[in-house]
């Protein structure tokens, strides 16, 4: 075969492989939203995160507004440190909340960020005050069983 | 009488040592085609012969196994999803099945059946002719202007093969999914892109590709170079390209995953 419809054929190929990267890259992995801007941190302590992961996305309204950068747990108090990474775009006031919510009955848990009434924003850095511990279904059933435990009670010492 | 009793164990001790002598001989052949591989990238028009006869012909067989096994996800996944209500978990299926797993491991498998066969018979049938000697008699060593320039091939060609895998079967169950059965097609793309990393997915299966890349070509390098150059020495290379490879491939892909998921 002749060396320039080698090299033709052999460019196409190389060319079409390069695409097929940059294309799984842009489409499949949404490399260009996945990476937020320029952002800033935000800490928060929670008793329990349930299965919150890094990574994870922070959304407010329902749209993403940064993600979760660290989980550590703090000797000290006992409780899961959070960081969060904010994009720079967005800004919360000191007032926010900040519950672990799952998105659907079994999907991913994220942390949601309900802007309150407050005046000064949070700044880099700082610690949201109001926190919502993750929602873990044993606690939950624990509390249905002694809730119906004591209902029973009552209702025995009413038939005394 | 004590050589009949431990004819056994003799035959096993043979066995593992034919073994372990073969995979260093391969391991001094892989070491001695990087120290002499500078000849293939400078004239690096062989490589690029060699990237046409690896790369380009394995594609036909690469994306048209590429859109049936990423169709047959399509349909395999969705009849599950669909019991459990999250049928718009489809692309995330797909695409992750695909970049992980099935892109490098079955681009590898083609391709030690594709280009490794073609490899070892080439190299083992040249073997066989006595054209590597020859070379050598003119001092041109064989494995510098042989072996480099499609060991480079290979490597090369892997990691585009499997992305170009990876994306056809992405499209494939695209295919199955929006058009056939119906699924939104703006959920079928964004439950993909919220659930597939580029780091932890797309990178690594890279990274997967080129080493399946460098396992089979120096296999299917060894096997040929390695050969008893006669008719039916050159046929058992050929067979033992394929097996060896895809246990090679198999094996390695569980290591690799093990480390990349972090158990």
């Amino acid at each position: 075969m002749d060396r320039t419809t080698l090299d033709l054929w052999v460019g196409i190929f190389v060319a079409a492989g390069v695409a097929a990267m940059i294309g799984l890259a842009m489409k499949v992995g949404n490399l260009t939203s996945s990476n937020l801007g320029v952002t800033y941190t935000l800490h928060a302590e929670y008793e329990n995160i349930g299965g919150l992961k890094v990574r994870a996305p922070v959304k407010s309204a329902g749209v993403v507004v940064g993600r979760v950068a660290d989980i550590h747990f703090n000797d000290q108090t006992k409780e899961a440190e959070v960081t969060l990474n904010i994009d720079t775009r967005y800004h919360f006031d000191r007032d926010t909340i900040a519950p672990i919510y799952t998105s659907g009955l079994l999907g991913e848990q994220f942390i949601s960020l309900q802007p309150g009434g407050g005046e000064d924003n949070l700044k880099n850095g700082d610690k949201i005050g109001k926190v919502q511990n993750a929602l873990v279904l044993e606690d939950l059933i624990g509390k249905f069983l002694t809730n119906k435990a004591s209902e029973s009670n009552d209702k025995d010492k009413k038939a005394e | 009488m004590f050589k009949r009793l431990t004819i056994g164990l003799r035959l096993v001790g043979h066995r593992v040592i034919d073994r372990i002598w073969r995979f260093g001989s391969a391991t001094r052949f892989f070491m001695y085609t990087l120290v002499l591989s500078g000849e293939s990238l400078r004239r690096f028009h062989l490589t690029i012969r060699e990237i046409y006869f690896t790369g380009v012909l394995s594609l036909i067989i690469i994306l048209v196994s590429a859109l049936f096994v990423g169709m047959v996800l399509g349909l395999q996944g969705y009849n599950t999803l669909q019991k459990y209500g999250s049928s718009e978990a489809i692309g995330v299926l797909v695409a992750l099945s695909l970049v992980r797993e099935l892109g490098p491991v079955v681009t590898a498998l083609l391709f030690a059946g594709r280009a490794g066969t073609a490899i070892t018979a080439e190299i083992g049938l040249m073997k066989a002719t006595e054209q590597l000697s020859a070379m050598e008699m003119m001092a041109v060593n064989p494995i510098a202007r042989v072996v480099a320039p499609r060991f480079w091939a290979g490597v090369i060609s892997m990691p585009l093969l499997a992305a170009l895998f990876s994306m056809v079967g992405v499209f494939g169950g695209f295919l199955v999914a929006v058009p056939l059965l119906g699924i939104d097609d703006g959920a079928f793309w964004s439950q993909m892109q919220a659930n597939v990393d580029f780091r932890e997915d797309i990178v690594n299966g890279v990274i997967k590709s080129f080493v399946f890349g460098v396992t089979c070509t120096i296999i299917a390098l060894f096997e040929g170079y390695d050969a008893p150059p006669t008719a039916e020495g050159v046929s058992r290379a050929t067979t033992r390209t394929v097996v060896n490879s895809s246990l090679a491939v198999l094996a390695l892909d569980f290591v690799m995953t093990s480390f990349m998921i972090g158990v």
